[in-house]
């Protein structure tokens, strides 16, 4: 009988045969936390009288979420990071390098790693084949200390991509689409697993667009074969070396095999609040918006900023629209600069961001006031999450976010390509 | 080692209760201050739980309760309000592990069997919930055995220390 890639990695980092439902004991490759979960992260490493981390090397710290800090007590958590990392000899990101997962992507993951961060969007690094996956403070302490941590092998939903994007059609609309059609809680323990012919043709960008939504579907990984799209990823990066293939086995036992075909997608919503609340753009258009955010961990990637840049060079967002714009790294930022892409939305009227997590999670950057609307491109729409219960979140792909940036509503990219 | 029989009352909640609803990230700033952090527990979702809830009270919720951030502080910070236990429909997956890894017992059964402000008794051993203002008594879904023997030891940490290791 064929393994799924999720059997497959938790056996082989087992040490057994792992099949869906089993309690396996699974060493880590790369454990992680970001600035809102570490300190809790570090007390309960201190609580359980841990002397020294597993490994140094595959422990990282990520300050993201409040950067540069808005407040004298996340602050404080930053300098209790900043000195944990120092005594402790792991890696640490600064203030201004970049959202964790977009770092993990661009760094550290590869086929057949098993990451574990104190972060529900870990699920990103399945793009590149890594079992990553979600945990709290108290699982990643025992992580960081052991170096491994126990799994539930989980049944896995297999994904079957067809077809091609039609112009105005990306990612995030495939996986908003998706998520509508699984629910919120549909695949809820389960693995994600993506396959079909039209992978051959998914740039890295959207399958960490695509992974990392995978837990808003509950489930515990969003898993993609590798294949030449990684490894030439991976050789970008500097680290071709590590390039292995990963493949599900043939027979391999799917709870649920869910086809989606591309050609036949239009650019898709997800209303207030909840993200499997999914509407096609046509038939939400109009709506007015205050505030339209690019960025994230979703969607904060260069070419996320690169289909921003085209719709809006030459544009001018609408005069009661703020328009913000946080690349997910610095080096995206960089090459943003690089290919003029920042210079065309400064001049359509954007607020450039530093790169990090910036307006997402409501602590700063971009919160909304009371009866606002905003669009955005990141993962969640739940009521308070952009720092106000009384506002509205619509999340969107950046393209649409960008046309609704210039008409100040909600506006099907395809009426600006 | 934490209780095995509970007794307390049915505060019920809706479906998909995020993370976000139990704790919001504007609150991020008050996350090393647990004690002001737990003032804002379910602030936006159910505004007087707060003053509402005693020691020993269960949340009864429905569906997908606790998806999104895996901020662990969501569980924290309902059991530093003194609830004993959450029973739900369905629980998400980083909740329902973090609430166990803080030793807070996650029942999943048919809450629809609960009205609020019942009375409930709760045998964990034999996940066994017992109405005694309805008289139905209902059974829920077993958790691993790893999972059990960590909420026995009231948590995660309690359990590595004394265990030093994960024991399957």
């Amino acid at each position: 009988m064929g393994k799924t890639l999720a059997e497959k990695i938790l056996g082989l980092k087992s040490h057994s045969e792992a099949e869906a439902g089993d309690i396996v004991i699974a060493d880590v490759d790369w454990a992680f936390v970001q600035d809102t979960t570490g300190p809790l992260t570090i007390r309960q490493f201190q609580n359980s009288s841990f002397a020294a981390l597993a490994s140094p090397e595959r422990t990282i710290i990520f300050l993201d979420h409040a950067a540069p800090s808005p407040a004298q007590q996340l602050s404080n958590d930053h300098i209790l990071l900043r000195r944990f990392a120092k005594e402790m000899g792991c890696r640490i990101y600064e203030v201004g390098d970049g959202i964790c997962h977009q770092l993990i992507a661009e760094k550290f993951a590869n086929p057949g790693d098993i990451i574990v961060g104190s972060d529900s969007h870990t699920v990103t690094g399945g793009a590149l084949g890594a079992f990553a996956t979600g945990m709290g403070s108290s699982d990643v302490a025992v992580a960081l200390a052991l170096g491994k941590t126990w799994f539930r092998v989980p049944e896995s939903f297999f994904i079957e991509f067809n077809g091609v994007f039609p112009r105005g059609v990306y990612a995030k609309d495939l996986i908003l689409y998706l998520i509508g059609k699984i629910s919120a809680d549909g695949a809820t323990y389960k693995a994600l697993e993506f396959g079909g012919e039209a992978l051959a043709q998914m740039t890295m960008s959207q399958r960490i667009t695509i992974a990392n939504m995978a837990v808003e579907a509950g489930a515990k990984v969003g898993l993609f074969p590798s294949d030449k799209i990684t490894r030439d990823f991976l050789t970008e990066y500097g680290r071709g070396g590590n390039y292995k293939p990963l493949y599900p086995g043939n027979g391999a036992k799917y709870e649920r095999v869910i086809p989606v075909n591309l050609s036949q997608l239009e650019p898709m919503l997800s209303l207030p609040h909840a993200v499997d609340n999914v509407r096609p753009v046509t038939k939400v258009k109009g709506v007015t918006i205050q505030q339209a955010f690019i960025g994230t961990c979703t969607n904060g990637r260069l070419e996320d900023l690169a289909v921003a840049a085209e719709i809006l060079k030459g544009e001018k967002r609408h005069p009661g629209t703020r328009l913000i714009i946080a690349p997910a790294s610095r080096q995206v930022l960089i090459r943003a600069v690089e290919k003029g892409y920042i210079h065309s939305l400064i001049e359509a009227g954007a607020t450039i961001l530093p790169p990090g997590c910036a307006a997402c999670m409501g602590l700063h950057q971009g919160v909304l006031g009371d009866g606002e609307i905003c669009i955005s491109t990141a993962n969640r729409n739940f009521q308070g999450r952009m720092g106000n219960p009384e506002a509205m979140v619509y999340l969107a792909s950046p393209a649409t976010a960008a046309a609704s940036a210039i008409r100040g509503e909600i506006t099907d990219p395809r009426e600006f390509m | 080692m934490i209780d095995l029989v509970l007794k307390g009352k049915a505060i019920k909640l809706g479906d998909n209760i995020s993370t976000d609803d139990i704790i919001p990230g504007r609150f991020a700033h008050l996350r090393s201050n647990l004690p002001e952090l737990a003032k804002h527990v379910l602030e936006d979702a159910a505004p007087e739980f707060v003053s509402k809830v005693r020691s020993g009270d269960f949340l009864v919720a429905g569906k997908n309760f606790g998806l999104g951030s895996s901020r662990e502080h969501a569980p924290v910070v309902i059991k530093m309000s003194g609830v004993g236990a959450i029973l739900a429909k369905s629980a998400a997956r980083i909740f329902f592990r973090n609430a166990i890894n803080q030793g807070l017992p996650v029942l999943l059964c048919d809450t629809d069997k609960i009205s609020n402000g019942d009375e409930l008794e709760i045998d964990l051993t034999g996940g066994i919930i017992n109405n005694l203002t309805s008289g139905v008594k209902l059974g829920c879904s077993k958790i691993p055995p790893i999972m059990s023997a960590i909420l026995k030891e009231d948590g995660l940490i309690p359990y590595i220390q004394k265990h030093k290791d994960f024991k399957l």
